[in-house]
């Protein structure tokens, strides 16, 4: 029978099957960050089994706010910290090595093609970019992922977007991603993975399709997958070059996990990119969605480049060029956050930091920190912030603040602004 | 098990997201009374107050897509520690609903047009919701009208909420 990947994914790691509905799935990885796993930890300590299935499939970091900003961070490290070495996981990152988990893991080569992954953080779902089964998970199914290496979920149903056509001047992956979800709505794909497909896909780094899959969460999806390909090979060579004598051998076993021709969706969406224009956030849903030049024109406080959505090299390079040579707007709080150290050092290497500076930005450590309102650029009332992350929820980055989505280059153009602008004003 | 029922809270709009329900910013806390006078602090609904609106409650009745955005366990331990162990909705993002079973609480899924009418008829006044767990029923009164509706749970969810959550049903067959 035609199968989902998800479907292979599920039927390779099922280690149980309690009730006709319910697959319980080895887990390759459990990832661990310091707000939703000291809860776990202190919970396991609680009932005498302060143990983990794995050391080694166990992959920690303290990222959302690092450096520490009062007693209770502080101590939310401490207690991730503490638990990583008192447990052998070697793979733990702290101040100097740290960064956003979705973009420090990856870069670590810890994800494979048709792997299972959990974590106590909804954005989870990038790491499908790899062709892996990556869910977002709440602190007891972390939990038992920590002690017993397993989690549960429905059977997967997918849907599949295939994106064609080619993206105009000013179009990036965010771009089509916030298309994606002001079509389908923030509902639109819940309990559902989303398969991404098409020459779109074919032809985007594994950054950009993290972009995409980053957020698919957004309209309710469990993972967002991209089907493994020379692409995912290249980025991967590194680690698995001991495993595989040749890319072309690596590329055949990934080619396990794609999905079958004629595999069974729930549902098929053909979006045609040629047409799309930078897009940008209005109100206070990921799916409320307008074209950047509909929003012109509209007051900006600050702008933030950063977190696992858009926080990567390609990323700031992205800025950077429409940045390059200019200086951001007087009434503009513009703040870089590089997502790992690996991306600060090249970004620093090659000169895209001091553009940023030159420019005027505040370039930070890497930390989730504004995205959600915990440090680093937190609003005050009434202010509006351009933002490259992934949610504007009311109060998501201060209480009373308004956040835009966008791409970094429609953030870098309203840096100069000091108004949403749409940045092929700015590369021409 | 938890004890489910009471004084119902409607909440007449949908994806209420997980920040609304507890905002990040206490997401440093550790213990779960430390969220207690945090629920629904940031949520926009209009004419929503909620230190008049949230007294007494036990049950939440809402419309779609409830608790969507983060995977945060803080949003059902912040409903539990305010006396609330049952939402109703038309539907749940995943991680929220399945959040909710792992606590061994009850997220409960109606047709839209029961939901209109649960609005229509109780949706102003004051109303309780009693849950027969065993048979899958709430019986919603306001004093003047009384209905019952049944509702339907996967074993898998119903065995969670029975075995007190996931930890423990875990634990003992893996």
């Amino acid at each position: 029978m035609a199968k989902t990947i998800a479907e292979k994914i599920f039927d390779a790691h099922e280690v149980d099957r309690p009730f006709p509905d319910v697959r319980v799935l080895r887990l390759d990885r459990v990832f661990c960050h310091e707000i939703t796993t000291p809860t776990a930890i202190d919970d396991l300590i609680r009932r005498g089994k302060d143990r983990v299935f794995d050391p080694d499939k166990i992959k920690a970091v303290i990222d959302h706010v690092s450096p520490a900003k009062d007693e209770k961070t502080a101590l939310q490290g401490k207690i991730l910290r503490d638990w990583a070495r008192r447990h052998g996981i070697k793979d733990f990152f702290d101040i100097g090595s740290n960064g956003v988990c979705h973009a420090l893991f990856p870069e670590k080569g810890f994800i494979r093609p048709g792997f299972t992954v959990i974590m106590g953080d909804s954005h989870t779902c990038t790491h499908g970019a790899f062709g892996a089964f990556a869910a977002g998970v709440g602190t007891t199914d972390l939990e038992v992922g920590i002690l017993k290496g397993v989690c549960a979920f429905r059977s997967p149903k997918s849907m599949r977007i295939n994106l064609v056509g080619h993206p105009p001047k000013g179009v990036f992956a965010k771009d089509i991603i916030l298309g994606v979800i002001g079509k389908i709505g923030v509902n639109g794909a819940t309990d559902r993975v989303i398969e991404f497909h098409g020459p779109v896909i074919s032809a985007m780094s594994m950054e950009s399709r993290m972009t995409l899959c980053n957020m698919a969460v957004e309209a309710g999806a469990t993972s967002g997958i991209c089907q493994p390909d020379e692409t995912t090979v290249e980025y991967l060579w590194p680690f698995i070059k001991g495993e595989y004598s040749s890319r072309k051998k690596a590329l055949e076993d990934f080619s396990q996990w794609k999905s079958d021709p004629d595999a069974a969706y729930e549902q098929v969406i053909d979006f045609d990119v040629s047409t799309l224009e930078p897009l940008v956030t209005f109100g206070y849903k990921p799916d409320q969605v307008k074209p950047v030049r509909e929003m012109e024109g509209t007051r900006v406080d600050q702008v933030y480049i950063g977190s696992c959505t858009n926080g990567r090299y390609e990323d700031l390079d992205e800025a950077a060029s429409v940045l390059k040579g200019k200086k951001i707007h007087p009434n503009i709080r513009g703040i870089l956050a590089p997502a790992t150290p690996d991306v600060f050092r090249k970004a620093v290497e090659t000169g895209i930091i001091k553009i940023f500076l030159d420019a005027g930005f505040c370039v930070t450590n890497p930390t989730c920190g504004a995205c959600l309102g915990m440090s680093n650029g937190v609003l005050a009332p009434g202010e509006v912030c351009a933002s490259t992350t992934n949610r504007n929820f009311n109060g998501r980055m201060g209480k009373g603040g308004m956040i835009h989505l966008m791409s970094p280059a429609t953030a870098a153009a309203t840096a100069i602004a000091g108004v949403i602008t749409n940045s092929p004003l700015y590369t021409k | 098990m938890k004890p489910f029922g009471g004084n119902v809270l409607f909440l007449d709009r949908s994806d209420i997201n997980t920040d609304e329900i507890i905002p990040a910013k206490y997401l440093t806390e550790i213990s779960k009374e430390a969220l207690k006078p945090h629920l629904l602090e940031d949520l926009k609904l209009e004419g929503f107050e909620v230190s008049r609106d949230l007294k007494d409650k036990s049950a939440i009745v809402t419309r779609k897509n409830f608790g969507c955005g983060s995977s945060r366990e803080h949003a059902p331990w912040a409903l539990e520690v305010n006396g609330i162990h049952i939402v109703v909705a038309e539907n749940f993002a995943r991680i929220f609903r399945q959040n909710m079973f792992n606590c061994g609480m009850l997220a409960v899924e109606l047709p839209g047009e029961t939901i209109d009418e649960l609005f229509r008829i109780f949706g102003t006044s004051e109303t309780v919701v009693e849950v027969d767990f065993e048979n899958d029923r709430l019986t919603f009164s306001n004093g003047k009208t009384t209905k019952t509706y049944s509702y339907q749970l996967s074993p898998f969810d119903k065995t969670l909420v029975k075995a007190g959550g996931w930890v423990e049903y875990a634990d003992a067959k893996y």
